[in-house]
């Protein structure tokens, strides 16, 4: 048992929690701004894959990680865009054209990959980027600044957001969309154009977070998110719709997942028990979004279309 | 007279070759006919457990021994698997594979509505006593004690790790396997089992191998469709990798030493040859080493010592002969 007080388990553990929750914080963060927009979009996981399958054929073609990067987000785009015509302008019901958006990425993703890949073949991952004297400091360095670009990009997209949202008129505008429509609209604030911009930043965000995780792999498979989207939209309730609680919940997330693998492989977990202890981050997430349910309100159009005049 | 019966042995003899061309060519045309569907968990090239079984079946197809082959893949999902497994033997395909030991409960309740289609489950151990259900596994820890004993002579620190999914099955046979084989090999060695509880999950299996060889470990093996991302740290740390259900070394030609591949076409035939002879079912089979149908693939662009080689070579032929 003395094995898990080791710094080197620290260490271990802290580094994986930051690399499983970098993917989940983008596509959270980008879903952060729909629901406080007031539309909810289900179909994360979906885009996610997709920008996932973009990413990775990319870096296939091309060797190149940015150009993934920048393909994933791309694709988030468009979907994001598509996202929008139906939830906004169409003016569907959001859960059941998520779940259609979902279903399309994953059968879309794997389709491609069957016809232009097949068996899965390795590419290129992220370079990790040695923060110079940061990494340097004992354990906080071999935690924090080893990691690559994009994880230091992903945790610096947290205050930017907090920034947007709370700070600017965007900000503004986005809040007002997803709280009182109606009055927003009476000042001159144009829902739909809000709602679009919040869709295509959630979707082009879910498209990085789906790239930056098949990168990050450096492979790309059939349902590679394995349910990544649906978790980050669960952070979204988690983080009461707020950034900062948004990183935090990602970070829990990976640590719970990081730390049960750590315990099995120091055989503190009895085999017996593994099963149990898979079940943890879920029974977490599920605690804490009951706390936060009777805390905390949605956004108070989440999911309501807006039709003016109504 | 002798004229008369130099005419009737060609008659004969032409009769009989009619015959025998007819009777081929009726073999043929019944190949030609069988038909086999396979449902199947993940991907057809998941370069693991779902490609091993369509790679055999487009063998037998291959070898004219079949006439088409149709897969579902991706049915991670029991029920989306269930609706397959109906959709097929409502179609009259001669065998339907339920590939999946998550299927059996499905396959239960689906089989005994098709009385005249065959159906085959696996991995498994039960054909719950229906009369038109094979079960076939594979001996997978036979492999795996191989590939243990190759494992334990290449570690430097003792130190061996395992990525498995679920705890049930073929990987479980494998992991255990290892073990057994690392430790008949080399007794004090560490070998530390990492189970993650899904067989879909590539992120969480390639922090699996990060904790493992942080924890020490210079050679990981692993087993199921989530190992490509575990394979990919194992490359990424210059960590030693041995596969398992289809040759891997595609993944990584650095540090994949040997991979236990999956012939299943070796039972499969005899199951369809039954199935021709109106025999459905009740029946497991198992591939072995003894029947070709566990085959230990080495990586040629890997320098694997001789006396490695010769140890597995040994303990493989051990194993043929004990059946």
């Amino acid at each position: 048992m003395s094995e898990i007080f080791t710094t080197a388990v620290l260490v271990a553990v802290v580094a994986s929690a930051i690399r499983l929750a970098v993917p989940l914080l983008l596509a959270a963060l980008g879903e952060t701004f729909g629901q406080r927009s007031g539309v909810l979009n289900l179909g994360v996981d979906g885009i996610m894959l997709l920008g996932a399958f973009a990413g990775y054929y990319a870096v296939l073609k091309t060797g190149d990680v940015w150009l993934g990067l920048l393909s994933g987000a791309v694709v988030g785009f468009v979907l994001g865009l598509a996202s929008a015509v139906i939830a906004v302008t169409l003016k569907a019901e959001q859960g059941i054209s998520g779940i259609g958006v979902y279903l399309f990425g994953l059968g879309m993703s794997d389709l491609l990959f069957q016809k232009l890949v097949g068996t899965p073949i390795p590419i290129e991952t992220f370079p990790p980027v040695r923060i110079p004297f940061l990494v340097d400091i004992p354990l906080i360095g071999d935690m924090f600044f080893r990691h690559s670009l994009v994880v230091y990009l992903a945790f610096a997209a947290i205050p930017l957001a907090t920034f947007i949202i709370n700070k600017t008129t965007f900000g503004m505008n986005i809040r007002a969309a997803g709280e009182y429509p109606e009055a927003a609209d009476t000042l001159g604030v144009s829902i739909s154009r809000v709602r679009y911009a919040t869709e295509i930043i959630g979707g082009t965000l879910a498209g990085i977070a789906g790239a930056v995780l098949a990168i990050s792999l450096g492979i790309f498979q059939q349902n590679l998110t394995n349910g990544a989207g649906f978790i980050a939209i669960a952070l979204v309730y988690f983080g009461a719709w707020r950034p900062t609680g948004i990183m935090l919940g990602a970070l829990l997330f990976g640590f719970v997942n990081a730390l049960v693998l750590e315990l099995k492989t120091l055989e503190i977990i009895p085999r017996d028990l593994s099963n149990l202890f898979a079940m943890a981050p879920a029974l977490i997430t599920i605690l804490a979004l009951v706390f936060v349910a009777r805390r905390f309100q949605p956004p108070a159009a989440l999911t309501k279309p807006f039709t003016r005049g109504k | 007279m002798k004229k008369r019966s130099t005419k009737l042995a060609v008659l004969i003899a032409v009769v009989a070759l009619i015959a025998a061309a007819c009777s081929s060519g009726g073999d043929e045309a019944a190949s030609a006919d069988f038909r086999i569907a396979i449902v199947a968990p993940s991907a057809s090239n998941d370069l693991a457990f779902t490609q091993s079984i369509v790679d055999a079946a487009n063998k037998l197809k291959a070898d004219g021994i079949i006439g088409e082959v149709a897969v579902t893949d991706g049915t991670f999902v029991v029920d989306d698997a269930a609706v397959a497994i109906r959709d097929y033997a409502s179609q009259g395909y001669d065998l339907v594979i339920a590939h999946g030991s998550q299927y059996g409960g499905s396959l239960q309740e689906i089989a005994p509505d098709f009385p005249d289609t065959s159906f085959a489950w696996g991995t498994s151990a039960d054909t719950f006593g229906l009369p038109n259900v094979y079960s076939y596994e594979a001996a997978s820890d036979q492999g795996g004690q191989v590939m243990g004993i190759m494992a334990a002579a290449l570690s430097k620190t003792g130190k061996i790790g395992i990525v498995g999914p679920i705890e049930v099955g073929d990987a479980k046979l494998y992991v255990d396997g290892f073990k057994q084989g690392v430790l008949f090999y080399k007794p004090n060695a560490d070998v530390t089992i990492n189970y993650i509880d899904s067989f879909s999950d590539v992120a969480l299996a390639s922090e699996a191998a990060q904790s493992l060889i942080g924890a020490g470990a210079d050679v990981l093996s692993g087993t199921a469709q989530m190992v490509v991302g575990a394979v990919g740290v194992a490359k990424s740390e210059g960590v030693l990798w041995f596969g398992t259900q289809a040759n891997q070394t595609s993944l990584a030609p650095e540090i994949v030493v040997a991979s236990q591949v999956y012939h299943w076409e070796v039972i499969l035939e005899e199951m369809i040859n039954n199935v021709k002879d109106g025999k459905l079912g009740g029946e497991l089979y198992s591939i072995t080493f003894a029947n070709d149908g566990l085959v230990i693939e080495y990586n040629d662009g890997f320098d694997l010592p001789a006396d490695v080689k010769e140890l597995a070579e040994n303990a493989i032929k051990s194993m043929k002969a004990n059946g």
